[in-house]
């Protein structure tokens, strides 16, 4: 097992554990995912997971919103273990979540409005209708596409429908972000602006994030920390210039 | 010798697990209703979402029941007409017509068309929205996919059939009326009020009941076949097809089982 390291702030005091996971499990059938993977995310950073395909990254980040159940350990966030939540209690926890999906996952039968509303809507806080208007057109104009107010998701382009996806999941100013591949199958040029996006977002809402990624321009941009997952562990844990610098040959094929 | 035991150790394997495999799915499907009985009855209902699926199920859906029906009753009576007139009870022809359309015909091909169209749909929505994550991004924004999504699917199908089916059965006597017109002359007051003198309560009623039952069974297969849709988009496809074969299967059982009833009962 690692050893636990604390993070402290420029003052020496401990930096807040925002998600705490230990000795998470979690098997499909006979094929055991993630065997034994302890990690920790601290208040305000960005935190990103590396790792090949199908070593269960997206398993993980699912875990901790209880979109996936898990076997065995613990995942704890803000200090509540995810297990012991009811149904309301997950639901709190959620909205204080923002999750980018891979595939953006706007829905197709709603415009980019009512995308960013729809959040808004069925939040337990009553909005009005100014209130939303006013969130709406803040997340648009973070993210740089006030103009696609009004089209529909089939309209949009692929690095357009996930600065939409991102702009749904910061209208509701999240404390926590997890992304999930959130690069993936865009241009370079494209690529560079969403982690841009992801810095800001770190910046201006002071969120605490998990990045699934294997763009090592993403990683090189937003990384604060680094974790590694291989055969169901986490295989190394450090800063960019750690994993730049090391000698092992499985990180120096992620970082030629 | 030994390769004939492992062929029928094969087959007996292959049969476990299709045995298996159906036992779990009646048992998913068991627990899929139970968790739609339980959420309609959940505080939260979704009434705007379900005002919405009832005008995209019911109205979207009344051109093609329109035509259906008319063409139901044209067809029955240009087909019926000439045994009638061989028997001189051509005056019988808008209550033969409208009994059957009642009964029988007008739920039931109704329900098959819906359940084509209707069924298919919401297979197919549900489906994308499953495997490009609409359905888990909707849980992390503290939606609940099953209230939102399935239970106002199910209840706008299980309450607009019956009411496109009655429709039908209108359009279908219209169509019999103008059917009756191609070689005869009947005002529509007269084949109307000859239609509805025919036909008793206990024609209606089992048969608007059983129309429930179909609403029913196609929101639930369809939304069932696109809430557990999996892989990749593939899985639509087979999801929007499952839900039309096996909702289609399934109302043609409900209707057996509700004739048998009806039957007893009589």
């Amino acid at each position: 097992m690692m050893e636990e390291k604390i993070q402290t702030h420029k003052n020496g005091t401990p930096k807040r554990v925002v998600i705490d996971i230990k000795n998470l499990k979690k098997s499909f059938g006979k094929l055991e995912v993630l065997k034994d993977v302890n990690l920790q995310v601290y208040e305000g950073e960005n935190l990103v997971v590396l790792g090949k395909s199908g070593t269960g990254k997206s398993v993980l980040i699912k875990c901790i919103v209880g979109l996936m159940d898990f076997d065995d350990g613990n995942i704890s966030v803000f200090e509540e273990h995810i297990k012991d939540m009811n149904p309301e209690a997950l639901s709190n926890l959620r909205r204080r979540t923002g999750f980018l999906f891979q595939s953006g996952a706007l829905y197709d039968s709603m415009n980019v409005k009512q995308n960013l509303e729809f959040p808004l809507l069925r939040s337990p806080t009553k909005f009005s209708q100014e209130e939303i208007d006013k969130k709406t057109n803040e997340a648009l104009s973070h993210v740089g596409l006030e103009k696609a107010i009004l089209q529909m998701p089939s309209q949009l382009s692929g690095g357009q429908r996930k600065r939409i996806s991102l702009a749904r999941t910061i209208v509701t100013n999240p404390e926590i972000m997890l992304y999930d591949e959130p690069t993936t199958g865009l241009d370079p040029v494209t690529s560079d602006e969403i982690s841009g996006l992801i810095r800001d977002v770190q910046r201006q809402y002071k969120t605490s994030s998990i990045i699934i990624t294997h763009d090592i321009n993403c990683v090189r941009s937003v990384a604060d920390r680094i974790v590694m997952l291989k055969d169901g562990i986490v295989y190394k844990e450090g800063d960019l210039a750690s994993f730049e610098s090391s000698d092992d040959q499985e990180i120096k094929s992620f970082f030629k | 010798m030994s390769t004939k035991s492992t062929k029928l150790a094969d087959i007996f394997i292959n049969l476990h697990e299709k045995i298996r495999s159906a036992l779990l799915d009646v048992s998913n499907v068991f627990l899929f209703i139970l968790n739609i009985v339980k959420q309609t009855f959940s505080k939260g209902f979704e009434f705007k979402e379900f005002f919405y699926q009832c005008f995209q199920i019911g109205y979207k859906t009344l051109p093609l029941v329109s035509i259906t029906g008319m063409i139901m009753g044209l067809v029955l009576t240009i087909q019926s007409r000439p045994v009638l007139v061989d028997f001189g009870a051509v005056t019988m022809l808008p209550g033969m017509v409208t009994v059957s359309l009642i009964r029988e015909m007008g739920p039931v091909i109704t329900a098959l068309i819906c359940a084509g169209k209707i069924g298919s749909g919401i297979g197919a929505e549900l489906g994308a929205m499953k495997v490009t994550e609409q359905i888990d991004a909707m849980e992390v924004s503290s939606t609940n996919p099953m209230r939102y999504l399935v239970v106002t699917r199910v209840l706008a199908t299980t309450l607009m059939i019956p009411i496109l089916v009655l429709y039908a059965d209108i359009m279908g006597i219209l169509g019999s009326w103008a059917g009756a017109n191609i070689k005869g002359d009947v005002t529509i007051v007269l084949f109307f009020a000859q239609a509805f003198a025919s036909i008793e309560f206990i024609d209606f009623l089992p048969a608007v009941t059983k129309t429930f039952f179909f609403g029913a069974v196609i929101g639930i297969v369809g939304c069932y076949k696109g809430y557990y849709a999996s892989g990749g988009t593939s899985s639509v496809g087979v999801a929007a097809n499952s839900a039309v074969v096996l909702s289609s299967l399934l109302v043609i059982i409900v209707d057996v089982i509700a004739v048998q009833i009806t039957d007893m009962m009589l």
